[in-house]
């Protein structure tokens, strides 16, 4: 895919994210998009077109959720998509927004991305339930859990990892994000806390998995000629790409990411990166388990296969002292996961990280280039924004 | 801790107020509740119709394409990598191989369970190597259990089965 010309991120928001929020979705919604827009000193009627992006109506109990919550994303009287793919969401809601204006089609597009899981009774897992096929899987009763302990286990086997090999991306992320504002998991744990958290689904301990949150991030995209009237500093979106594998997810082999892969060759394509172990200075991979974080950094080309965990026990992920930070945010580990906020929330910092302003969680050396990636549906799609500053 | 951190030079307070659940029991919050009633009946369809059918008489059925060469299970009419209609059904053996598996402690409201539940997608003989189906396996001792172990299915009776992916009670390790 060519783009037809430059996007930049020219400003950022995000509120905290929480166990459980007063306020309703859409006062979250609208808390992100109005610090957005505070950040560029922009107003909504400088706003073309906006984009959505929000996971199953299920968690609400509301009923096409796009449309509910609309006005609070600035979307009331405008051209307005709203977009899912699962957890993949957050990242595929600035890359069609990106869409909107490397086509040519608009000069700004606002992108929104929010979640109130805390709505569903008597746990949000249940509104996972029917993921599952309806006649194969769902009589014998599965778990959400089951599919990432099936799948971290399979990790774990086809290279000979044990749990004490992967449990140190839950002890990096909770601790990078105690200098998150917005985290809601964030804890100085150590690798005997989480090896002592009990078993949830083998091998997957409960410190290894990422909390249910409530919360919502933004961020706002504009073609280079008005990136340069709003902001001296624009991020600019140099690659996206997003793929999804099929859903027949027993015919697949789950140690490998083949669709993260995918995505971000369509990424680095566009980003003419060649050599990513190189040329990638940050990395937000999406971790809503500690494997995953290994798990997508092999897929998106930063490790080789299977080799995630001994580049993590070498420190090569550290925040300060590593060559290619992941997670600096603290990633959903620490900060939280609302669903699509997640990933927009991994987005939100890539802008801060290569702006030099992330305050406690800056990543030393200016760094350049950075890879966001979130992953969803039936663990079959892979989504992906490559950035960077001149 | 979150006081603490800074994020400059955005808006020094994030928005977002915790709630604790008591507030909803105490009712120190105004809130609304809804239980919605949804039910569905699905028709199992042609290729999973056909598939539950052999189940019901014990076997693993699944469909061939003779282009691409797959053996397809879960079976389909359709082979989505050559895009055309598949051109037999085999049966299968109702043995295979343990591609992965967990050991869950807990129901999916994060309950604990008393007996863990042991799913694991096991692939099956005769199909393309890998290519199976998730179901449960049946064990005494499942630290003995590992990822590559032989399994066999274990039937129902044939007069209790009725064409269900639950026909196969679960699968147990033959070696």
């Amino acid at each position: 895919m060519k783009p037809y010309r430059k996007v930049a991120i020219v400003g950022a928001g995000i509120t905290k994210f929480i166990h459980k929020a007063k306020e309703t979705p859409k006062e979250l919604a609208w808390a992100a998009a109005k610090m957005t827009l505070e950040s560029c000193n922009m107003k909504l009627s400088d706003v073309d077109a906006v984009v959505h992006g929000t996971a199953p109506d299920a968690f609400d109990g509301v009923h096409m959720k796009g449309e509910y919550l609309a006005e609070a994303s600035g979307g009331w009287n405008k051209p307005y998509l709203r977009c899912y793919v699962g957890g993949g969401t957050g990242v595929f809601a600035p890359a069609q927004a990106w869409l909107h204006i490397a086509s040519g089609a608009f000069d700004t597009c606002l992108a929104v991305c929010e979640e109130k899981m805390s709505n569903c009774q008597p746990h949000p897992q249940g509104a996972f339930l029917t993921i599952f096929d309806n006649f194969l899987e769902r009589p014998l009763k599965p778990n959400l859990l089951w599919i990432f302990s099936l799948e971290m286990n399979r990790y774990m086997s086809t290279y000979g990892l044990k749990i004490e090999d992967i449990a140190p991306v839950s002890v990096k992320n909770k601790n990078n994000a105690l200098d998150h504002p917005s985290a809601q998991a964030a804890e100085p744990v150590t690798l005997q806390d989480v090896l002592n958290s009990e078993i949830m689904a083998w091998p997957v301990h409960r410190l290894m998995v990422s909390p249910t949150s409530d919360g919502a991030a933004a961020v706002l995209l504009a073609s280079e000629e008005k990136a340069r009237q709003i902001t001296d500093k624009p991020v600019w979106i140099e690659g996206v790409g997003w793929n999804l594998d099929t859903a027949y997810w027993t015919n697949r082999d789950l140690c490998y990411p083949q669709y993260v892969e995918k995505a971000v060759r369509m990424a680095y394509e566009m980003a003419d990166i060649k050599e990513p172990k190189k040329e990638i200075h940050i990395a937000e991979p999406y971790d809503p388990f500690a494997y995953k974080e290994l798990h997508h950094m092999e897929g998106l080309l930063l490790c080789d296969k299977g080799k995630a965990p001994e580049d993590l026990a070498l420190g090569r992920f550290d925040r300060q002292k590593g060559s290619l930070p992941a997670c600096p945010s603290g990633g959903l580990l620490g900060v939280g996961n609302p669903i699509a906020a997640a990933g927009m929330m991994k987005v939100c910092e890539l802008f801060w990280q290569l702006r030099g302003e992330a305050g406690k969680r800056q990543v030393p050396g200016q760094p350049k280039k950075a890879v966001a990636q979130a992953w969803g549906d039936l663990m079959q799609v892979g989504t992906v924004l490559v950035c960077g500053v001149n | 801790m979150n006081e603490q951190a800074s994020l400059a030079p955005v808006v020094p307070q994030l928005i977002g107020t915790n709630l604790r659940t008591r507030d909803f029991r105490t009712g120190s919050v105004f809130f609304e509740y809804y239980k919605p009633k949804l039910e569905y009946a699905w028709d199992t369809g042609k290729a999973i119709g056909k598939f539950l059918a052999e189940m019901k008489k014990g076997r693993v059925a699944a469909t061939h394409c003779s282009k691409c060469k797959r053996t397809l299970v879960p079976p389909r009419i359709f082979c989505e990598k050559c895009f055309r209609d598949i051109d037999k059904w085999v049966t299968l053996k109702d043995t295979g191989v343990i591609e992965t598996f967990s050991v869950s402690f807990v129901t999916w409201d994060v309950k604990r369970l008393e007996k863990p539940q042991i799913p694991a997608v096991i692939a099956i003989d005769g199909a393309t190597p890998g290519y199976g189906f998730l179901h449960l396996i049946n064990t005494k001792d499942w630290k003995a259990l590992r990822v590559g172990q032989r399994v066999k299915a274990v039937w129902k009776p044939a007069h209790q089965r009725k064409g269900s992916i639950t026909d196969i009670k679960y699968f147990e390790v033959i070696e």
